[in-house]
């Protein structure tokens, strides 16, 4: 038996994943945290975001995140991918700044207009 | 003559807005000192935001940019960099701004939605040297976030508080060593989700009832030394731990910015330190409502956007209807194991279905009651399996019950047996 | 080569740059910090003294009553907030009337104006907030309050205005005797000079051991102090102190020109140039002074630090040319921030006295103006909002600190290398956020300005970096 807190939403549930039987949460409040239990011993993923250069907005970052979660081994490899990109305003919320993050099917995509 | 000027064009601001506009509002002018809306969202890049009232998880920008692009399918007006200097009799409201210059306008009502600051080093006397590198984490975060600046390579976090965890697994992916966070509590001032993701992810350690005693270092913080405080949160000779670093951020806690609020004259709570508001924001000052973090300081920002919704509404409805009458009203008494509540007064008269009343515990809790009673009567009881003062409470008061009751209404905590 | 050099610029420097400057004369300043006032002049009580302290006959006495009649002029000519709001001593014991006697008779010897000996209930009329426990005061109107490293600014940039050179970031390291003179050996090259003066605060025992034999010796005493938010700043109207008993010399509590509330100081020997606070040493300040005001709340602090004042062993500020050519003012310990005009007055006395020749300069200007947008009335700050856009942006929120201020002072005659730098002239970041929200708008308009990348730009000192690096790989 494995506790952990969910991560899901801000109420912090206090989870109990049964690795034993099929990964079996309790202390979940809502389906979410029973996906959660499960996929954090068994594939652990997470969203990332960060910044990356832009030139010619209001500031010289602009946000961006992953538009879906990453394994958490491939964090610090997916943020290094940002270092040598340097976006243009005019800048859309939802545009893409990197594909395919590191093959996981997912991007990162800007997080405000610039 | 506007209908409302609403101070501020952080979340609240912009919810309250956006609110009264809805409710029929007009003339409306939304003031903000930065050079874009949505205040201290633009920094935090984080996602976490809007579970509550989107039923998506957003990022702090991505938050703002909703209402923001909802103001747009308004006619409400916006001064960006304009500074409020003074709100005078009459609501008038004196303001500077690089592109209109001095302005005094007036205004039908007027909504305060002037967020918080944090608590400096000065606050908390911390003893030591005062080199540079001690950063509020809300500074580090503009920093990092916003200009592109990572403020330090060796990084101790002082208060666990949200902005803190936040930061210290911002600044380790940007490729500094957060070697700790020191909590003086013996439980943690932010949610859990943000210690395991923030600080567990990444190995940081969390030092619960523990401080920072000593800053050492010249011109740049060159080491902090870290000891346990015993339950009167003294610290405890002989525990000392040094940590070689160059920086230390500070998140102890945040401060609702009342000046404005205060030399209008408004009565202020000193538990809050935001303005004593009664069940629709309104505060001592007819006309003038308050919301978000200038009122208390919220968790989470789909609190801030309900309360200054109800704030913006209110408005409205003062400006359209007038006073209206109050026959009678409550004051709310913190009872037992409550730190503060607000509002801190209903009247019965004015609330529609229910009565939203938001509080924090001053201890952790295990399985208790909240109740409310009204003169040594329970009129209403609530359970929860878990409470700590890291998390704004809220209950909700239906007008029925708070019609039956007179004078006081005492909120309090009862820990039940776990079973 | 200078006619004369100053070593060190704080207060004591800077008001003898100033008087010197009215002379045809080359002046100099060398100064180790990269900016003035940096020293004991940046943080101490902000008093300008009455008088009634030092034995008279002393040369503290006389340059302490002679230098504070000289602040209220020089104030109000170089646009330094200053305020004469008066002082009281409390007494709360027969011993304490006693030691009050003794200053009233050591006030009227010196020739401070005005004092009065006041019972604990006319102390009271005058200060609602004092204990209950005082039973006497000495009441002193000339006492003043003012911005010390303002006031430093002002005379040093008006002594640049017409005509000296400040050399920062210059750390004089040997001095030896020349044929006209002294060769100042310097971290950037050598300077000479034909009269030099030891102006260097702690360090003047280390640069009079460079050009004379030791006759002094410095004892670092250190203070430390709270400053309370401007919702504590009418706690008290005066400078109210206490009587020196077996405790220690007392701690004040006072208003600050800039409307908050300063407690402060205790009094402790340390090495150096040791700034930092302990927390038995603010425990010290903060029961002490409850016992003035009780009603004062330390929950509004908003800033916490510590000065090093410069005690000599002979009891008293040691003025004399110390070798030919060289002229030490050292041993300036309180009270030195209200004597310092008297100070450089009187200097220039004796370097007259050494053979220096004083001819006054036709064209010396006196006067100093900067805005303070916070300050104006609503009409005025319209008028100036509308000529020049700058003061209608606010950068400092807490204090009301326009971008346009802060212009002014990256285009003064001492142009600030710092973001304490701007703290000093502009006011940016000295309010209840400390800089929180400010900080990185200064930044920008230093970098934007002087054309630096804001990883150059220090807090304060030249080693007070305040950003490591760029992010996205910076740090990798």
């Amino acid at each position: 038996m494995k506790e952990l807190i969910c991560i899901v939403c801000p109420k912090g549930c206090h989870l109990q994943v049964d690795e034993e039987h099929d990964y079996t949460v309790t202390g979940n409040s809502c389906p979410r945290g029973a996906e959660y239990g499960k996929a954090e011993l068994t594939h652990p993923t997470r969203v990332v975001t960060s910044t990356v250069r832009c030139e010619g907005g209001a500031y010289p970052r602009c946000p961006v995140k992953t538009n879906g979660p990453i394994p958490k081994g491939e964090i610090f490899a997916a943020m290094a991918l940002l270092d040598d990109i340097t976006l243009t305003a005019p800048v859309r919320v939802g545009q893409v700044v990197v594909e395919n993050v590191r093959d996981t099917g997912v991007d990162f995509v800007a997080t405000r207009n610039m | 003559m506007y209908d409302l000027i609403v101070i501020g064009g952080g979340p609240a601001g912009l919810a309250g807005a956006c609110a009264a506009w809805e409710a029929g509002l007009r003339r409306i002018l939304i003031v903000e000192r930065d050079k874009e809306l949505g205040g201290i969202l633009n920094q935090c890049i984080h996602n976490g935001f809007g579970l509550h009232y989107f039923k998506e998880e957003l990022t702090g920008p991505e938050y703002a940019g909703r209402f923001i692009e909802m103001l747009r399918d308004t006619g409400v007006e916006v001064r960006l960099d304009t500074m409020v200097l003074e709100v005078t009799d009459h609501r008038k409201v004196h303001m500077v701004g690089k592109d209109t210059g001095y302005r005094i306008e007036e205004a039908r009502s007027i909504l305060l939605a002037m967020g918080c600051r944090e608590r400096t080093r000065g606050a908390i006397a911390i003893p030591g040297t005062r080199p540079a590198g001690i950063f509020t984490a809300g500074a580090a975060q503009r920093y990092v976030n916003m200009e592109g600046w990572l403020p330090g390579r060796r990084v101790v976090i002082l208060g666990s508080g949200d902005i803190g965890l936040i930061m210290a697994r911002r600044m380790t992916l940007e490729g500094a060593k957060v070697l700790a966070c020191v909590e003086v509590m013996p439980y943690s001032g932010g949610l859990n989700r943000n210690i395991v993701q923030c600080l567990h992810d990444y190995d940081i350690p969390l030092y619960l009832s523990h401080t920072v005693t000593d800053i050492r270092g010249v011109d740049r913080v060159e080491q902090v030394v870290v000891s346990q405080v015993n339950d009167r949160r003294q610290p405890i000779p002989g525990t000392e731990m040094v940590f070689d670093c160059d920086t230390l951020l500070l998140s102890v806690g945040l401060i609702p910015e009342n000046e404005l609020t205060r030399q209008a004259g408004i009565n202020i709570d000193p538990r809050t330190n935001g303005a004593v508001v009664w069940e629709n924001m309104e505060t001592s000052l007819p006309g003038v409502f308050a919301s978000g973090n200038v009122a208390h300081v919220h968790d989470l920002v789909d609190f801030v956007t309900a309360e200054s919704q109800r704030a913006g509404k209110a408005a409205a409805r003062y400006v359209l209807e007038g006073e209206g009458e109050t026959d009678f009203a409550l004051e709310i008494v913190n009872g037992d194991g409550v730190s503060y509540t607000v509002p801190q007064h209903i009247r019965p008269g004015r609330v529609e279905k229910a009565c939203d009343l938001f509080f924090r515990v001053n201890r952790v809790c295990g399985p208790s009651r909240i109740k409310v009673t009204s003169n040594g009567a329970q009129i209403a009881a609530f359970s929860r399996d878990y409470l700590a003062p890291g998390e704004m409470e809220h209950i909700l008061l239906p007008r029925k019950l708070l019609d039956g009751a007179s004078g006081t209404l005492t909120v309090s905590i009862e820990e039940v047996e776990a079973k | 080569m200078y006619d004369v050099l100053i070593i060190g610029c704080g207060i004591v420097g800077a008001a003898t740059a100033f008087e010197l400057s009215k002379y045809q004369l080359r002046v100099g300043i060398v100064e180790r910090e990269n900016d003035v006032a940096n020293g004991t002049t940046k943080a101490n009580s902000a008093i300008i003294h009455a008088g009634y302290d030092p034995v008279p006959g002393s040369l503290m006495a006389r340059l302490n009553v002679r230098g504070s009649a000289l602040a209220r002029e020089l104030c109000a000519q170089l646009d330094v907030p200053y305020l004469a709001c008066g002082s009281l001593v409390l007494g709360f014991s027969p011993e304490d009337n006693a030691h009050l006697e003794e200053l009233y008779r050591r006030g009227v010897q010196n020739g401070v104006p005005g004092l009065a000996l006041l019972t604990g209930d006319q102390a009271r009329d005058l200060e609602p907030n004092l204990s209950p426990a005082v039973t006497a005061a000495l009441h002193a109107p000339s006492a003043a309050i003012c911005s010390p490293w303002e006031y430093c600014l002002a005379l040093a940039e008006t002594a640049v205005r017409n005509g000296a050179q400040l050399h920062l970031e210059t750390a004089v390291t040997g001095l030896t005797p020349a044929e006209d003179g002294w060769r100042v050996e310097t971290s950037r090259g050598v300077l000479e000079a034909r009269y030099v003066v030891n102006a260097a605060g702690l360090d003047t025992q280390a640069v009079h051991e460079m050009a004379a034999p030791p006759a002094f010796t410095i004892h670092p005493s250190r203070g430390q102090y709270f400053l309370l938010d401007k919702s504590e700043g009418g706690r008290v109207g005066r400078v109210i102190f206490q009587c020196p008993n077996e405790n220690g010399k007392g701690v004040l509590v006072a208003p600050t020109v800039h409307g908050n509330l300063i407690v402060g100081p205790n009094a402790e020997p340390v090495e150096g140039d040791d700034t930092a606070t302990t927390s038995s040493g603010l425990a010290f300040v903060r029961e002490t002074a409850l016992r003035s005001v009780p009603s004062v709340e330390f929950r509004t602090s908003i800033r916490n630090f510590a000065g090093v004042r410069a005690v000599a062993d002979t009891g008293d500020f040691i003025i004399q040319e110390a070798a030919p050519h060289f002229l030490d003012l050292a041993g300036i310990c309180s009270p030195g921030l209200s004597a310092a005009p008297a100070i450089g007055e009187y200097a220039v006395e004796l370097l007259g006295q050494a053979g220096l020749a004083l001819e006054r300069k036709a064209d010396f200007t006196a006067s100093r103006k900067r805005v303070r947008f916070r300050e104006l009335p609503p009409e005025e700050k319209a008028k100036l909002a509308a000529e020049h856009p700058a003061y209608g942006r606010v950068i400092c929120r807490c204090e009301t600190v326009t971008e346009g201020e802060i212009l002014d002072a990256l285009a003064s005659p001492i142009p600030p290398r710092s973001v304490d730098g701007v703290k000093r002239r502009a006011g940016a970041g000295l309010g209840r956020c400390q800089g929180g929200f400010c900080g990185p708008r200064v930044v920008e308009l230093l970098a934007r300005e002087q054309k630096r990348s804001p990883g150059d730009i220090p807090q304060d000192k030249a080693g007070s970096w305040l950003l490591a690096c760029e992010t996205k790989g910076g740090a990798r």
